[in-house]
């Protein structure tokens, strides 16, 4: 019995190793919901806010005002949800932030940006979407 | 008895024959123009609009749609760029394909991006014939670019600080972000016209194109193409 447990564990933990390496690092066990705004982020977002959301994007060389870095837990939670929804939807210049953060409005739906606040309070773990 | 049958049936095959054809409208002269381009470029550029444009399209394409650009490109650099093609977008043609991450930022893996054909002169003046020939119904206004009393100097600053066009192209070489086209050579390459339009507004042009409509005045888009339009031009 201990013999085939001891045969048994390798093989089990070899299968789960090779379950987690084969995700992609944007994949895993979430919902559609967070999956879809994720590749939205990574189509709009990523190139001033990182393809890792921590604020280092392609572009940040030629910003004078650097991005929100989005994995930053303490700083993100003092980020009203409906600050954030205002900024993607009408542009930094409204919520008093930085003119050069555009206004999304044009692109994402209403809808969207609500996931993607949601999607945003799931990249930082700093509070439960509402 | 079988006549509403029959009926049914061809009714069915003619809605089918319409769904499959292809966008309706294409002016004669862009189909002639389209029937001279090679399949080798349109196997990577949209030469008609797409039908159902989408996120997921912007990701897939290998080149930038070309359906407009006898609205965007002037002719002598066309014909100069198809026989010596630099790269326009420093990213690519989706440029989170080459991000890779790192500190103090991400960086684009160069070599990953795909380099374009060149063709011979003769080859470059008739494809680039043919391409002037595509154009979108309505998207550019001829004229609507006035040059005369634009303020480079205000529209350099729009272009930087004010408006943050900078943020995503570069203006002087490696100078600014690299997700959109530089435009350190813009006035050698693109119609002010067209210039003013997309920057008006790009979702006219793809709705999904990661560069969003900002709320610009007339005034102000005057003078950011005016700067635009001037740039790459000081060779001449």
């Amino acid at each position: 019995m201990t013999y085939r447990v001891a045969l048994l564990l390798p093989a089990v933990l070899a299968l789960g190793g090779a379950l987690i390496l084969h995700q992609p690092a944007s994949a895993g066990a979430e919902s559609p919901k967070i999956t879809a705004s994720a590749h939205l982020y990574d189509t709009y977002c990523a190139q001033c806010h990182g393809v890792q959301r921590n604020g280092k994007g392609v572009n940040t060389i030629g910003l004078s005002v650097q991005p929100r870095d989005h994995s930053d837990t303490v700083g993100m939670a003092s980020l009203p949800r409906d600050q954030m929804i205002r900024a993607i939807k009408e542009g930094g210049a409204a919520v008093n932030k930085s003119a050069l953060m555009p206004a999304w409005s044009s692109v994402l739906t209403d809808q969207q940006i609500e996931d993607m606040a949601d999607y945003l309070q799931h990249v930082c773990k700093c509070g439960q979407p509402t | 008895m079988r006549l509403p049958l029959l009926f049914a049936a061809s009714g069915a095959i003619a809605a089918l024959t319409f769904a499959a054809r292809p966008a309706p409208a294409e002016p004669a002269a862009a189909t002639g123009a389209i029937a001279d381009i090679p399949a080798s470029c349109a196997s990577c550029h949209a030469l008609t609009k797409p039908e159902t444009p989408t996120v997921e399209r912007l990701w897939t394409r290998k080149g930038p749609d070309l359906w407009y650009a006898g609205d965007k490109f002037n002719r002598e650099w066309l014909v100069s760029w198809l026989q010596n093609p630099a790269p326009i977008r420093p990213g690519g043609v989706m440029w989170f394909k080459h991000a890779k991450p790192g500190e103090p930022r991400d960086t684009i893996d160069t070599a990953s991006i795909e380099k374009h054909p060149a063709v011979d002169a003769a080859t470059a003046t008739k494809l680039a014939d043919a391409l002037l020939h595509l154009k979108g119904e309505g998207l550019i206004v001829e004229g609507e670019f006035k040059p005369e009393g634009v303020n480079l100097t205000m529209g350099q600053m729009s272009f930087g600080k004010l408006r943050g066009c900078v943020s995503c192209h570069q203006d002087k070489p490696g100078q600014g972000g690299v997700s959109g086209p530089q435009l350190h050579d813009a006035g050698k390459r693109l119609k002010p016209d067209y210039v003013l339009a997309y920057t008006r507004d790009p979702q006219k042009f793809d709705h999904f194109i990661w560069m969003p409509r900002l709320t610009l005045s007339d005034p102000d888009l005057q003078r950011l193409t005016g700067y635009i339009a001037s740039l790459g031009k000081e060779n001449k």
